[in-house]
């Protein structure tokens, strides 16, 4: 109860160590949700539109991909990255990017397998009059991402509450560092573990309350896309 | 816009199209030449979706050949087709139409202008900013001529265009129809509504399970059926042969 009190006080009162991991965290996933974004929309996309020999290997490993451990990115990401890595040089250990990568990859794989299923429906639907307009290629993709797009927003927001919900990958690569690489997730795990309670009560109420506006401004778009949009 | 090419004439020669081991359409000889509408005729099942499909190059010939203006190359030039039940793409009446016109290759500082000038030959200019999935399915279908028309096409082909439609709808169809038949567009157009046929065609052809079994000037099929199954047919006779 009393811990309750004292988080509360800390979310109400703009405590500036909580808003400033908040922000961070925010920082990153929204960062790593859009260059996940940049690679999973068109890899979706070209998978569904394009038949090549091993296509069926690629989805079922597309995925399996979804249920990626965030851990496991996270020991892969420092391996990569580590001083002895073959990416050391750039030293990014240890820094919000490094963060941003492992998150970028372990949502990727989600947005491009979601994208790949909701292309590949409305493709369906869509075929015979691409075909009748003699749409290129590119041409069809570019019009599949885009009319789907409503739904693909709610595979991004998907991809973002992944990624703002992690804990191991970013804790692995980032080392949750007091103020420099410290998430809500890593912060709640390392204050808990250390006893301080209102302050990882305090951030678990932000995490839970940002995925919820995640979740309800995806329904509210959904509600106005099928009125503007049909 | 685009290299002065004709799609015209359409022809089939010993075209047949076989679903696995099923006949679609068999041996059809068939030459669609710029003049009056053309309306392909029959019972469900003759084929007359499968034809319209063959004759808009979204489906090869299992053997036989078809041609457009002389060429065996399959890519629309001139030619446009209406499917029955006609998608829309999740944009507005006037986004519709504009992404036919971008497609067709309208130059982008035309596009507007030429998509409100379909839009009015259709009567939807009013709804141009309506969502087209929200139209009712009338206003789909005359949105779906308006994208066709977008093309210019030379050749249109229509697969029973009216075929859910109440009567004002259908009035409204086939009054755009006969404009665009006026204008000088070849129609192809498939339908089993005889009192419709009558209005449109300038020619029938009668296709009874995949089999082309008359092609006449619609006075003459109508005055003078010539096979016992067009004259069973008119009847209004239940009409199925193997």
């Amino acid at each position: 109860m009393q811990e309750g009190l004292g988080a509360w006080q800390l979310v109400v009162s703009g405590d500036p160590g909580l808003y400033g991991i908040v922000g961070l965290s925010l920082a990153i996933s929204l960062s790593a949700v859009a260059l996940a974004a940049l690679v999973g929309l068109p890899l979706g996309g070209l998978l569904a539109l394009t038949r090549f020999p091993g296509r069926g290997a690629v989805i079922v490993l597309a995925n399996a991909l979804m249920g990626l451990p965030p851990v496991v990115v996270g020991l892969v990401v420092y391996l990569l990255l580590s001083r002895s890595g073959p990416l050391g040089s750039f030293g990014l250990l240890f820094t919000p990017t490094a963060m941003v990568i492992a998150q970028a990859i372990l949502i990727t794989p989600i947005i491009a397998a979601l994208t790949r299923q909701t292309v590949e429906d409305l493709w369906l639907e869509y075929r015979d009059e691409m075909n009748a307009m003699g749409v290129s290629p590119l041409g069809r993709l570019a019009t599949l991402l885009y009319d789907a797009r409503v739904s693909l927003i709610t595979t991004l927001l998907a991809g973002f509450g992944r990624a703002a919900a992690e804990v191991g990958a970013v804790m692995i690569v980032g080392g949750n560092i007091d103020g420099f690489t410290r998430t809500m997730t890593t912060a709640i795990a390392l204050e808990t573990s250390k006893g301080d309670l209102p302050l990882a009560m305090g951030l678990g109420f932000v995490l839970v309350s940002i995925v919820l506006a995640v979740n309800a401004s995806a329904w509210g778009l959904r509600l106005f896309a099928q009125k503007r949009i049909g | 816009m685009r290299a002065p090419v004709s799609d015209l004439p359409l022809v089939f020669s010993k075209a047949c199209v076989n679903l696995g081991a099923t006949p679609l359409l068999r041996d059809i000889d068939l030459v669609i030449a710029p003049g009056a509408p053309s309306l392909v005729i029959g019972p469900n099942g003759a084929g007359k979706s499968t034809l319209l499909r063959l004759a808009m190059g979204l489906l090869a010939p299992t053997s036989g050949t078809v041609t457009w203006g002389g060429s065996r190359d399959p890519a629309p030039r001139r030619r446009a087709i209406l499917f029955q039940r006609p998608v829309m793409l999740r944009r507005s009446a006037q986004g519709n139409v504009a992404y036919a016109l971008l497609q067709a290759g309208c130059a982008r500082a035309d596009v507007v202008g030429r998509a409100h000038h379909l839009l009015e030959r259709v009567g939807l200019a009013a709804l141009a900013h309506r969502p087209a999935r929200h139209l009712s399915g009338g206003e789909q279908q005359r949105l779906a001529l308006a994208r066709a028309l977008a093309r210019d096409p030379e050749i249109l082909l229509l697969d029973e265009p009216t075929a859910n439609l109440d009567p004002a709808a259908t009035r409204a169809v086939e009054a755009i129809i006969g404009e665009a038949a006026a204008s000088g567009i070849k129609i192809l157009m498939t339908s089993h509504d005889l009192g419709q046929v009558r209005r449109l065609a300038g020619e029938v052809h009668f296709l009874v399970a995949g089999r082309l079994r008359e092609s006449a000037s619609a006075a003459a099929f109508f005055d003078h059926p010539q096979s016992p199954l067009a004259q069973a047919f008119l009847r209004g006779d239940i009409v199925a042969e193997a």
